[in-house]
Parts: structure tokens; C-alpha cells; sequence
């Protein structure tokens, strides 16, 4: 026992003194969390819209004032001609115009027409702006009408465990995934093959060091460390991002060291086959981390995969616990809810773990 | 010189249907200094490394301090010390912690390990780098570091492998002369080398040409026997006969 404390707390050392470790460790979380939460949101908001109202009636500026008031878009009013408008397209100084033609308001139980020219290199905004910009004239047709019509189907719409569709809380289960899975992997990769390639695992072998506890002395510390960086990571999200975490925090905490634990079983693994630290991280970086984009769920829907690849991401570890943090976190779930999930994680867990220590060869050659 | 602390018979290690070490038999002495002398490549690593617990023997006997080596590996790891041939102390620990780790893992108490570690640094004449990184050391001070890590928890027999590669003669020296002090303890010295004035230092030397053992005997009586001036006559004469290249 005391002998892999005296390990431990070697395996400390290794990692205070190694300043691209303790970077890779807290740094690349707190980036990602911060690109993710504020930067790479999926919303588009802030849209740059010009209007050339040719109108200047109550009804025209009326629409002009609800759309001012939604956040969504900046305008920029002027009576332009088209060949401005499409100066400015070109240039990229705006995404859209709004043409209202002369005598907008003059009639509006009659066919009005309004023109909306968008920019179409970029599908994305150019068809969020269409959406926004219609369910705004569809408002204000409705506070136009006052005799009401026969069929009225009004669907009311609630985003539930999210109800303000916030892009950033969407993202932090699977973010919490990515961080986790790639720094656990990554680091412990290197762990065990970084001492093979100085030689000092060879007089480890040689000494009564029992083997299966260099590969519990060299996990340990990367378990504490990378629980230290999920509470961190959840902190930030807590109060940076202003997410809540709607279930349990004591079992968010319990099924994340566990998958905490699966990406250090793998990483043991890698790091016990390969032979040199290059390889081990390239392995674990590369074949970590786009499976781990495309198949966890929260960037590509996994539903629209053709069937085969479906198969393939639930061999995905990160997949699994994408859902379950998803179920505490926004849902406010119980244990009830995501025992099938969490007996999946554990059974990768044992496989891993069991592989990675009989791959551990305890003799050269 | 009473009883054998490593004695093996026809330890053969084979890989595919190269016989790296091609069935050895010799007997190693309390408190000698056991050379093994041979060119790259023949076969002194695989031998020891098999002798450590690092390597299983294809086939043959073999016993260390006592131990079977094919079933009582623990029992031997905890009766020897190993220097390997790559330098292997943590560069990013002081020699301090280098020496308190490798001491702590071979289990020696706590209390025991903080004295003799002060002890060990300054019969090194260490005190004052003894908080430096390793890695801030020059080679030879390395090397010799190496080496008192290798004899710290005090074993019965130390393997050396190649310990002096790369060091300037007068370092080599010094080593040499840590070396005697350790058998002086009662260690059993068993190293390999492919320095022959190195060769002269130790009590028995053997030659091994393609894994095979060539001569066994004291510096002393190989010169007599093979009518040489020095060692390395009498290695270049056994080492004629080798048809395997360096590796």
C-alpha cells in the first residue's frame, strides 16, 4: 500500500512539472467551454437587414417597430435603390433587405406584397431570417384581423427542458463528453508508454512493484485530477453560462466517474500496446476524437445516420454518457431513467479495463 | 567463495529459430564480480534480462539468490538490483525524490528511507544538488546515481547492464571503485560490458560469442591459457570465430 502511494505521489510530480500536461488539462477545457458556450453558438441572432420602406405609412413602420423590437436582427433604414441593395449584399455589409412597395398600408385585406431579398451564400442564416421574418408578419397579420376567420388552429410551441432554446445548454452535456473523453484518453495514453520509451519501466519490471498497481498508481491521479476538472467544468456552466442542472448533482457527479474511469481504461489501453508516446497520443487523439464528434449526438443527430453507422456510434462510449448527462442535466431524471445507459458505460468499462491489464505485459519480448 | 547465488544450466533463449542465448551453464559466487564480456548482439542482454524475471527461458535451469526463475520470479525481484542500459532515474525528479521513489518501491519504511537518503546523497557529495532536477545532471554523475539507486534496498545480487556506456575513463573509474565498495557489503556483482579493461576488474569473466559461452575463468588464467598480453587478445581470439553480425 505504501509502496503505490510512493507511486502516486511520483506520478504528481511527473504532472505539476509538465506544464503542456497541466495545460492540456485545465486549459483545453475552459477554451472549449468558453468557444462552445459563447462563440460557436448555433443561434443566429443579429442579423444585418436593410429596409427600404418606399411606404412610410403607419402599417409599414408598425412592422418596422415589431421587427426592431425582436433581437434577432439589426436594421439599417434607408430608401435605397436596388443597385445599393445589391452593393451591399456583395460586399457582405448586410445579409438581407426588406422592400416595402408605395402604398403598403393602403390595403391590407387585399394581396400586399412585401419583398425579402437574402443573401443565399448563406443558406443558414438566409433561411433562419425567412422563419423569424415571417412569424413576425404572421403576428402582426393576426393583430390586424378582427373579425376572427371560421378554422383558427394556433399551435402553441414550448421547447420543454429548455425552454428559451438557449443554443449554449444544448451543448454542454456533449461538450462535457468531448472535454472529458479527450483529456482522460489523451493523458493517460502517455502515461504508461511514456516511461517504456525511458526505459525506466524496464527496472519497474524488475523490481517487486507489483505490475497491476503501476497501472492503478498511473490511473489514480488522472481519476482526482480529471474530477477536479468536471467540477470545474461545471462550475463554469453553472455561473459563466447559467446553465442549471435540473437533476441530481450527486449522481451527475457518480455516472461521470465512470465514464471518467471507461476513458482511463482506455487510455491504459492504448498506452499499453503502442510503443512510443507519438503513436499512443495520435491514436488516442485522432482515433478519439472524430468518432467522438460525429457518433456522441450533439453535433450530428444520430437519428439521420444511415443505419449502419447508427449501429456503429453505440460503440461509442461517449454516446452513452451524452444521453445520460442530457437526462440529468435538462430533464432533471433519475436513476430509473438511465440504469440501461449506465450498465452499458460500466460494461465498457470492465471490457476496457480487462484488456487494457492483460495487454500489459509484465516480460519484454 | 562457498555457495553458487546464481547458478544456471543450459538456459537457452530462442526466438523463432535464433538462439539469442544458445544453452549457457556457469555458476556465479557470493560477493564476486561476474563479467560478461561479448560483442553487440551476443546475447549478454537476453542472458540477463532472463536471470531478472524480465525474460522467460525457452529452455534449461536456472536459480538466483535461491529462486527458480521460471516460478519464483517475485521471490527473486525482491533479492536484486538492476541498472539497465538506458538510463533510467525520472529526469523531471530530484535526486532526492529518485532516490525516495526507487526506495519506496522496493520497500524500505518510511523513516528508514528519509536517513538513508540524506546519508546516500552526501556520501555522493550530492548535498547541494540534491533538490536539482536529474535531468540538470552531467552523465557520469547520472551513472553513478544510477547505481546507488540500483544497491539502495541493499539486495543480494546487483545486475549491471552495461553501466559505463557513454562515460569518460575517469568516471569509469570512480564507478569501478563504487562497484568494489558494494561487494565489500557482501553484494554479488554480475555486469556486462564490452569495455575489456573493465574486464580485468572483475574476479571471474566469461566470453560469449553467438549466445554460447567461449571461456569461463579468472582475467588472470584466460591470459595464460590463450597466451595473450591482455584481455582483449583473448577476446578478439574467441571473437574471430563469431558469424552473426552486430545487431
Amino acid at each position: 500500500m505504501e509502496q503505490l502511494l510512493v507511486f502516486i505521489r511520483k506520478e504528481f510530480f511527473h504532472i505539476f512539472r509538465d506544464r503542456r500536461t497541466l495545460l492540456i488539462l485545465f486549459g483545453l477545457p475552459v477554451v472549449q467551454l468558453l468557444l462552445f458556450g459563447f462563440a460557436l453558438s448555433n443561434e443566429v441572432k443579429n442579423i444585418r437587414l436593410m429596409i427600404a420602406d418606399n411606404a412610410g405609412d403607419v402599417s409599414s413602420q408598425e412592422l418596422i417597430a415589431k421587427i426592431r423590437a425582436s433581437r434577432y436582427f439589426i436594421l439599417e433604414e434607408q430608401l435605397a435603390d436596388y443597385s445599393e441593395i445589391e452593393q451591399k449584399l456583395k460586399a457582405g455589409a448586410i445579409k438581407g433587405a426588406l422592400i416595402f412597395p408605395a402604398g403598403f398600408g393602403n390595403d391590407l385585406s387585399g394581396a400586399v406584397q412585401l419583398q425579402l431579398i437574402a443573401d443565399g451564400s448563406d443558406p443558414n442564416i438566409a433561411k433562419t431570417m425567412f422563419n423569424y421574418l415571417n412569424s413576425i408578419l404572421a403576428d402582426y397579420r393576426q393583430s390586424k384581423t378582427t373579425s376572427l376567420p371560421d378554422y383558427r388552429i394556433e399551435p402553441e410551441i414550448r421547447l420543454l427542458y429548455n425552454e428559451e432554446g438557449s443554443g449554449s445548454l444544448g451543448f454542454i452535456p456533449g461538450l462535457m463528453a468531448l472535454i472529458l473523453m479527450i483529456v482522460c484518453t489523451a493523458l493517460t495514453s502517455v502515461a504508461v508508454v511514456k516511461e517504456k520509451e525511458t526505459g525506466t519501466m524496464e527496472v519497474l519490471l524488475v523490481s517487486p512493484f507489483k505490475p497491476a498497481y503501476v497501472l492503478l498508481a498511473k490511473a489514480i491521479p488522472y481519476l482526482l485530477l480529471s474530477l477536479l476538472n468536471f467540477t470545474l467544468i461545471v462550475a463554469m456552466a453553472l455561473l459563466v453560462l447559467n446553465v442549471e442542472v435540473k437533476g441530481s448533482l450527486f449522481l451527475l457527479f457518480a455516472t461521470s466517474t465512470l465514464f471518467i474511469i471507461t476513458c482511463l481504461s482506455f487510455g491504459l489501453l492504448i498506452s499499453n500496446v503502442t510503443s512510443s508516446q507519438q503513436t499512443a497520443l495520435l491514436i488516442s487523439l485522432m482515433g478519439m476524437m472524430l468518432p467522438t464528434l460525429i457518433f456522441t449526438g450533439f453535433l450530428l443527430p444520430i437519428e439521420n445516420m444511415p443505419g449502419i453507422l447508427q449501429l456503429i456510434s453505440n460503440l461509442v462510449p461517449s454516446r452513452w454518457y451524452y444521453l445520460i448527462t442530457k437526462a440529468i442535466m435538462l430533464k432533471g431524471l433519475g436513476i430509473a431513467y438511465i440504469w440501461k445507459e449506465t450498465l452499458v458505460l460500466s460494461g465498457m468499462t470492465v471490457f476496457l479495463l480487462g484488456l487494457a491489464i492483460k495487454k500489459f505485459s509484465i516480460r519484454l519480448q | 567463495m562457498n555457495e553458487p547465488v546464481i547458478s544456471c544450466t543450459g538456459l537457452t533463449k530462442r526466438f523463432g529459430d535464433f538462439y539469442a542465448v544458445d544453452h549457457i551453464t556457469f555458476d556465479v559466487y557470493e560477493g564476486e564480480i561476474f563479467g560478461f564480456l561479448g560483442a553487440n548482439g551476443a546475447g549478454k542482454t537476453t542472458a540477463m534480462r532472463m536471470l531478472c524475471g524480465l525474460s522467460l527461458p525457452t529452455s534449461g535451469q536456472a536459480r538466483v539468490a535461491g529462486f527458480d526463475v521460471y516460478t519464483q520470479t517475485e521471490a527473486i525481484k525482491k533479492n536484486i538490483g538492476y541498472m539497465s542500459q538506458k538510463f533510467s532515474l525520472y529526469e523531471n525528479l530530484t535526486i532526492l525524490e529518485n532516490i525516495e521513489f526507487y526506495g519506496g518501491v522496493y520497500g524500505v519504511p518510511r523513516p528508514e528511507l528519509r536517513a538513508r537518503s540524506r546519508e546516500l546523497v552526501a556520501t555522493l557529495g550530492l548535498e547541494r544538488e540534491a533538490r536539482k532536477l536529474v535531468g540538470e545532471l552531467p552523465l557520469g554523475w547520472k551513472q553513478k546515481l544510477a547505481f546507488s539507486v540500483a544497491v539502495f534496498h541493499r539486495p543480494r545480487i546487483v545486475f549491471l547492464d552495461e553501466p559505463t556506456g557513454g562515460v569518460d575513463p575517469v568516471t569509469r573509474r570512480q564507478f569501478w571503485d563504487m562497484i568494489y565498495e558494494a561487494t565489500t557489503q557482501g553484494i554479488t556483482v554480475f555486469v556486462t560490458t564490452h569495455y575489456m579493461d573493465e574486464a580485468e576488474y572483475c574476479n571471474r569473466i566469461t566470453v560469449m560469442v553467438d549466445g554460447r559461452i567461449e571461456a569461463l575463468d579468472t582475467p588472470a588464467n584466460l591470459k595464460k591459457q590463450h597466451d595473450a598480453g591482455n584481455i582483449e587478445d583473448v577476446f578478439y581470439q574467441l571473437a574471430r570465430q563469431a558469424k552473426r553480425t552486430a545487431d
